[in-house]
């Protein structure tokens, strides 16, 4: 689409993200000169990310900023929203999201999502987390029981509930849900997972344990959460965005974002003077 | 007061008790050298006692940060300002501590005369009480160009330690009966040298305050 781009685009130089490749590290996400639009809110604006395996990446900003719409659109999710329009290009593992001939079900396939409110469906844990490989048309039920148990496992949640599996997940505690959830996600063997505030409905321990999930899981998979939680981003992430206004202000280092941040901005908003 | 507005009313509180602090190393510092001066061995036993006054002062100043780090979780320019009060509060109290230790000399020397005119330990004294007074005003303004002028002044500090100890060897080959008081004179040149190396360590935590990296100017 043709859309009046106001600034001069300058790409955000990272030294750590030349380390990476100097490290063969894998890029999972490129977004080049993204702007998205809802109606006439432009809520993104050139934004330009690259995105590498195992890492936490999170993304931080006050609200309203478009980080959100950033991960929702990284699955396209975003398109749901009825009058969103997009220019520019977000690359995952070297091909265009937004190519006629990507299927968006099989970018869902390989990038899963968790959202803020735990959403189980109202099945037993079992039924929840063997609904994706069912879709996908696993039928065997000792496949299915694998999966079940290494997805629980994998979401640190087995132990609590190995021996009630048929029981509603409605009766988990929140965090048991959000767990459930990253299991749910993990069953169909994704590629990505986002997570958008993930821990924002949860009690400081629940907090922690996934938290400590997430630090697990990146070994295997890559990770993009939006946070609002300062420390929590501090905590467990290996590089932040900073985002405002729709713009990307700083992406670096989180070690260097909380100790050092390079942009008035970014120090003005991590440290609570705005936002 | 709104919460941050309450936080950047305590990280001012923290900046004055440094301050003062601060200003009490100034003084213990000027008083050690006057007792040494008059040989008044009742001020250096005064500069003794009033040292309890800064480790008070330096405990005060180390559980307000903490509490701080506890309670507000601070980040970036925050974490440091608080992180650099302590090292600087460290430095300070050091800085008190071999004022102590210069009225610790001063009554070792007791009543003997002095073997020569103090005249290169008080201009070394002088420097080195500047070079506090400016670092302290560095801190407040953030000013790392004062900061740096501080560091060099300091090697000022250490040309006069090398010159003065060499004329005190010099007088203790003429007059080798005066072995205890030459000892004490030199451990005063050298607990002056060491303040003025700790009034350079500030300058360095101002450089972390404002530039967010590290810096040496003790080899600068």
């Amino acid at each position: 689409m043709n859309a009046t781009i106001e600034k001069p685009r300058v790409r955000l130089v990272m030294t750590d993200t030349n380390r990476d490749a100097l490290q063969n590290k894998e890029l999972v996400y490129k977004t080049s000169e993204l702007n998205l639009w809802y109606g006439d809110n432009h809520a993104l604006k050139n934004i330009d990310l690259d995105i590498y395996e195992n890492e936490v990446t999170a993304i931080i900003g006050p609200s309203g900023c478009g980080k959100s719409t950033y991960i929702k659109t990284l699955n396209r999710m975003i398109e749901l929203v009825p009058g969103v329009k997009t220019s520019g290009k977000i690359e995952y593992r070297g091909r265009n999201i937004f190519d006629k001939s990507y299927g968006v079900e099989e970018l869902r396939t390989r990038v899963g999502m968790v959202f803020q409110k735990p959403n189980p469906f109202p099945k037993s844990i079992y039924e929840n987390v063997v609904y994706g490989p069912k879709i996908h048309g696993i039928k065997d039920k000792k496949v299915l029981d694998q999966i079940v148990e290494e997805s629980l496992k994998g979401a640190a949640i087995w132990d609590e509930v190995k021996d009630r599996l048929n029981e509603n997940a409605f009766g988990l505690s929140g965090g048991q849900q959000q767990r459930l959830c990253i299991a749910r996600c993990l069953a169909i063997e994704p590629d990505v997972i986002l997570m958008d505030e993930p821990t924002s409905a949860l009690d400081p321990i629940s907090t922690l344990k996934v938290e400590e999930l997430v630090q697990k899981l990146k070994k295997e998979f890559s990770i993009i959460i939006v946070t609002h939680n300062m420390q929590q981003a501090a905590r467990i992430s290996d590089k932040t965005a900073f985002f405002l206004n729709g713009e990307v202000i700083e992406f670096t280092n989180t070690d260097k974002i909380f100790s050092n941040p390079a942009d008035k901005r970014t120090e003005d908003y991590i440290t609570g003077r705005f936002g | 007061m709104s919460v941050r507005g309450k936080f950047d009313y305590d990280l001012k509180e923290l900046q004055g008790k440094l301050l003062e602090i601060g200003s009490f190393a100034q003084e213990a510092l000027t008083k050690s050298i006057e007792a040494l001066e008059t040989q008044n061995i009742e001020l250096a036993l005064e500069i003794m006692d009033d040292d309890a006054q800064a480790d008070l002062m330096y405990e005060e100043i180390n559980d307000f940060a903490i509490l701080l780090i506890a309670k507000q979780a601070p980040v970036a320019i925050d974490l440091r300002r608080i992180i650099v009060a302590i090292k600087i509060a460290t430095d300070i109290e050091r800085i008190a501590d071999y004022a102590v230790n210069i009225a610790k000399s001063t009554i070792r020397i007791g009543a003997e005369p002095l073997v020569k005119p103090i005249i290169h330990i008080k201009q070394m004294h002088m420097l080195t009480l500047e070079m506090l007074k400016l670092s302290l005003e560095a801190f407040n303004d953030e000013d790392i160009v004062k900061a740096k002028n501080v560091a060099h002044m300091d090697d000022e500090v250490d040309d006069l330690y090398g010159q003065t100890i060499r004329d005190l060897l010099h007088i203790n080959l003429q007059n080798p009966e005066f072995l205890p008081q030459i000892t004490q004179l030199s451990f005063i040149c050298r607990f002056l040298e060491r303040a003025a190396d700790h009034v350079t360590n500030i300058s360095e935590h101002i450089f972390y305050l404002v530039k967010g990296r590290q810096y040496d100017l003790n080899n600068s």
